[in-house]
């Protein structure tokens, strides 16, 4: 949790400082010296639309302070501000007393502001110290020291523990954990003062989410300013001493982790009261016959799959990242079958050995990547909308469905400027509502949709939930998978719950988080302890900041010592 | 931490197949084996090599089988020999591809070279060296324009350097219909002399393999090469100048097509209007490179690799020749070889890629 009563870190056994770092800033308590880092009334417009509007930030050395919001409140714009990669139309960055005015990344490096993306900037096929040392690499006369650039990545591996890997692996072989570590080492060899990073346990197992944790409260400890990007508040809660919350591009407030609450966090961050609104669940009679029936389903990944899914009902996925939910919804498609069972589909045995074989089933399959593989992004809305249909793969369902693009787009509720426009310049929500209009265009029986509001705004996610339900009620059988339990848990009338590659479990309509958290870990329900509380505002609309993985940020209404 | 999943059984991400054999037998094996696995890495990174290994010996037995000699000395010297020009500009296509472009100019630039340096030698001993000088000037003027163009003017490199491919065809053509000049006796010889059944021409290729391979693979210029091909944006964001880098390698792969010619004049005794695309050396030393494992995308691959490649080739060449065999087989079948060679690297590398993602999942 919050790092405990001796907020100020400073210890100065950080790498060497820079020149020009005002020492007065480790003497000294945090607040009243001058801090590591500070931005004032930072602004940002990209062609006339405000990202950024004077926005103040400070971070004191030896502190990790997080910046969180929805997403589109501005986060990463202003990271990338700090970096350098877009200067600020307003505002001045000062470090260390120093002000700085950063044109090109390469400054704000110079500088000491290490950035750790959300894209990594690796090169899969160098080795972990050509990657660290890319652009500087030791050496005289050109020729490259590589016995020195070897020693000094491993003294830094070693200055954070990392034994999993050496200097010389190559960097396609990593983990995302482990790449990540390359990366803290990359800052750390810059000698950064200013570590930054953005959505950093976005694409983390669980275990390794611990992992980043650590580091992150080591680079605290050896005196550099960390900034922590994330909307998983329980993160937030467990490394940062300071939150600032933005909101449409401004600060709301900035808050001692110690002294606030996920709830205050959470209200500042939506500007309002969380409810509950999704879409009501399907009445018992409003159930049909079974469409989708898997029995014995197994490949490499899945095992003794058994799952019905009737007209009119949603069925959700749950599980921990590499559990096989996405298998599951592959395999059903055909995209990487099952080796072994049956899949039925309105009461038909399928052999589905590709895509092609399960559209022609009547299957739509949104993919949890839309921009790679849901949509050819250079392509204009009707085209993307016709593309399945166009396939030719549902040809003997051709009685169905309509190529009247703008009935299937009205259907789905899509803005866009035109449906010439290419996908590319949509907003997250309207991209995901193309990919349904495509798949609507071949009247899909069944719809799988994986992690279907992944990316999207709050108000678009309550349109997609909204919509799915439409799909259910006109007799459609709808599979989702989601990682966010509130979303899972509102708009689900079953729960299926995976565990390496197994149903751990089936849980009702109104399940809790816990239950589902148990089942996922591989635990039996009994041994749930049901005392547990939610978090506030229970089944919150889908909202990143309230669930923003199936660890269940919400397993803890408030930080706890 | 307050919940209890965190303790949770998540897959297995202990299995960690990830150090490359030399770094872990360098650690717990001392320095010979350390050498050891290394050697076994640049096998393994280079597998051209192997299969260089097992064609040699299939065409030692078919031309045996055949009634001909394979290891014959005169047939060693052929082969070494038709490799040379193919080998070097290869070498020099092996950095434009690392770069993650691409040169396509390289036949006419040939023939260029061998016209300005047969031209400009004239026959005179005395004018070997500015001649050779000179040419290597054309070389790097050319191959720095293409650098430009791809660079300053986001151009294609496969466009940047067609377009550039027609232009020298077009002055050749307008100024040259015949061999044109002539070389003194002993840059004649320099293409022709051999110790023992080693042809000397042989050591100019190795040279420029060896400069060429050290340069990417021990220098600063090199790594950024490997860095730019592989991700220019990460390269940017590295601080490195990436067109710089992609300029010196089209010079670096033009100057290197500027030495074939030369040597091609060599064999020749003047300079030729048609030596270059005859030969087919824009396609073919792309082909090499591919077939020697250097990605086409860039970023990817080795010196090592090109050599091995064009020493394949050439040995199958001469296995063809040997057998009398037809023209279209041969050439069928060094598409089949190419072809083949590419989708053996494309299934290991989805091999290998399962393998990563597979342990990032668990």
């Amino acid at each position: 949790m919050a790092s405990g009563p001796d907020v100020p870190h400073h210890p100065d056994g950080g790498p060497a400082p820079g020149v020009g770092r005002a020492d007065a800033a480790d003497d000294d308590a945090v607040g009243t010296a001058v801090p590591r880092l500070e931005m004032r009334g930072i602004g940002k417009a990209f062609l006339g639309t405000v990202v950024l509007a004077d926005v103040d930030l400070t971070c004191a050395a030896g502190e990790v302070h997080a910046v969180v919001g929805e997403n589109g409140a501005g986060k990463s714009t202003l990271m990338k501000v700090l970096a350098g990669v877009h200067p600020p139309d307003a505002g001045e960055i000062v470090i260390d007393g120093v002000p700085h005015t950063f044109h090109h990344p390469v400054q704000a490096q110079a500088a000491g502001v290490a950035i750790i993306y959300q894209e990594f900037n690796l090169l899969p096929e160098r080795t972990v110290a050509e990657n660290v040392w890319v652009g500087r690499e030791p050496g005289r006369f050109g020729l490259v020291d590589r016995a020195r650039m070897r020693a000094d990545t491993q003294r830094l591996l070693d200055e954070l523990g990392e034994r999993s890997f050496g200097p010389r692996t190559p960097v396609r072989a990593l983990s995302v954990a482990q790449q990540q570590v390359v990366e803290v080492v990359k800052a750390r060899s810059l000698d950064a003062r200013i570590v930054v990073m953005d959505e950093p346990t976005a694409a983390l197992a669980d275990d390794e989410v611990d992992q980043l944790l650590a580091l992150v409260r080591r680079l605290r400890d050896q005196g550099l300013a960390v900034l922590y990007i994330s909307h998983r508040l329980r993160e937030v809660f467990a490394v940062a001493d300071r939150i600032t919350v933005l909101k449409d591009g401004r600060r709301v407030d900035t808050f001692s982790a110690a002294d606030t609450t996920a709830g205050r966090l959470v209200k500042s961050m939506v500007g309002r009261e969380l409810d509950a609104y999704f879409p009501d669940r399907a009445a018992p009679d409003e159930l049909g016959a079974v469409r989708l029936a898997v029995r014995g389903g197994a490949n490499a990944v899945l095992d003794g799959i058994d799952l019905d899914v009737r007209a009119g009902e949603i069925v959700g996925i749950a599980g921990l990242q590499g559990a096989g939910r996405t298998e599951l919804a592959r395999a059903v498609f055909g995209a990487a079958p099952f080796t072994s069972g049956t899949v039925e589909i309105d009461g038909r045995s399928r052999r589905l050995r590709s895509p092609r074989a399960g559209i022609g089933a009547g299957l739509g399959f949104l993919t949890e990547d839309r921009k790679a593989e849901g949509l050819v992004l250079g392509q204009s809305v009707r085209d993307n909308t016709l593309l399945a249909r166009r396939s030719g793969a549902a040809r003997g369902r051709r009685r169905a469905g309509t190529t009247d693009v703008e009935a299937l787009t009205r259907s789905t509720e899509l803005r866009a400027a035109s449906l010439e426009q290419e996908v590319r310049f949509l907003s997250g929500g309207n991209q995901q509502k193309v990919v349904l209009a495509k798949w609507l265009a071949l009247e899909p029986g069944v719809l799988l949709f994986d992690e279907p509001t992944r990316g999207i705004d709050v108000g678009a996610k309550a349109a997609i939930h909204d919509l799915m339900r439409d799909l259910a009620r006109q007799g459609r059988a709808i599979v989702m998978i989601s990682s966010e339990l509130p979303e899972l848990i509102g708009m689900s009338d079953r729960i299926v719950v995976l565990h390496e590659g197994r149903i751990a479990g089936e849980l009702p309509a109104g399940a809790t988080e816990q239950q589902v958290i148990a089942l996922a870990a591989g635990h039996h329900l009994d041994d749930v302890d049901e005392t547990g509380d939610a978090v506030p505002g229970g089944g919150a609309p889908g909202d990143d900041a309230a669930g923003g993985g199936a660890t269940g940020d919400a397993t803890g209404g408030e930080p706890r010592p | 931490m307050s919940d209890t999943v965190r303790d949770a059984p998540t897959g297995s991400p202990s299995s960690n197949g990830l150090e490359d054999p030399g770094a872990r037998s360098g650690a717990t094996r001392g320095r010979a084996s350390a050498i050891v696995g290394r050697t076994r890495d640049a096998f393994a990174a280079t597998p051209i090599w192997a299969a260089l290994v097992g064609i040699v010996g299939i065409g030692w037995v078919v031309v045996t089988l055949d009634g001909g000699t394979f290891f014959a000395s005169g047939n060693l010297t052929n082969i070494l020999q038709r490799s040379v020009a193919l080998g070097i500009v290869a070498v020099g296509q092996t950095v434009a591809i690392l770069a993650g472009s691409l040169d396509l100019s390289v036949s006419y630039l040939i023939s260029l070279a061998s016209l300005v340096g047969a031209e400009t030698m004239d026959g005179r001993e005395s004018m070997l060296v500015p001649a050779i000088l000179l040419t290597l000037a054309v070389g790097a003027a050319v191959g720095l324009a293409n650098g430009l163009v791809v660079t300053k003017l986001r151009v294609n490199p496969f466009i940047a350097t067609l377009g550039m491919a027609l232009i020298l065809r077009g002055y050749i053509e307008n100024n040259y219909d015949r061999p044109t000049g002539s070389v003194p006796e002993s840059w004649e010889s320099f293409g022709y002399t051999r110790m023992g059944p080693i042809p000397v021409s042989i050591f100019l290729f190795a040279g420029v393999a060896l400069i060429v391979g050290t340069t990417l693979r021990r220098t600063r210029f090199g790594y950024h090469v490997y860095a730019v091909g592989g991700d220019e944006q990460v390269s940017v964001l590295s601080g490195l100048r990436t067109h710089r880098v992609v300029i010196a390698a089209h010079v670096i792969c033009s100057v290197c097509a500027a030495l074939t010619g030369l040597f091609l004049a060599s064999r020749l005794g003047s300079g030729t209007p048609r030596v270059g695309t005859d030969g087919g050396y824009d396609l073919e030393s792309i082909a090499a490179v591919v077939l020697g494992g250097t990605a086409l995308a860039g970023g990817r691959g080795r010196v090592a690799g090109t050599v091995g490649a064009v020493l394949v080739l050439a040995v199958l060449d001469n296995v063809f020749n040997q057998l009398e065999l037809d023209p279209f087989l041969k050439q069928a079948v060094r598409g089949v070889v190419i072809i083949a060679a590419v989708a053996v690297y494309a299934q290991r590398r989805k091999g290998r890629q399962q393998v990563a993602t597979g342990t990032a999942a668990a």
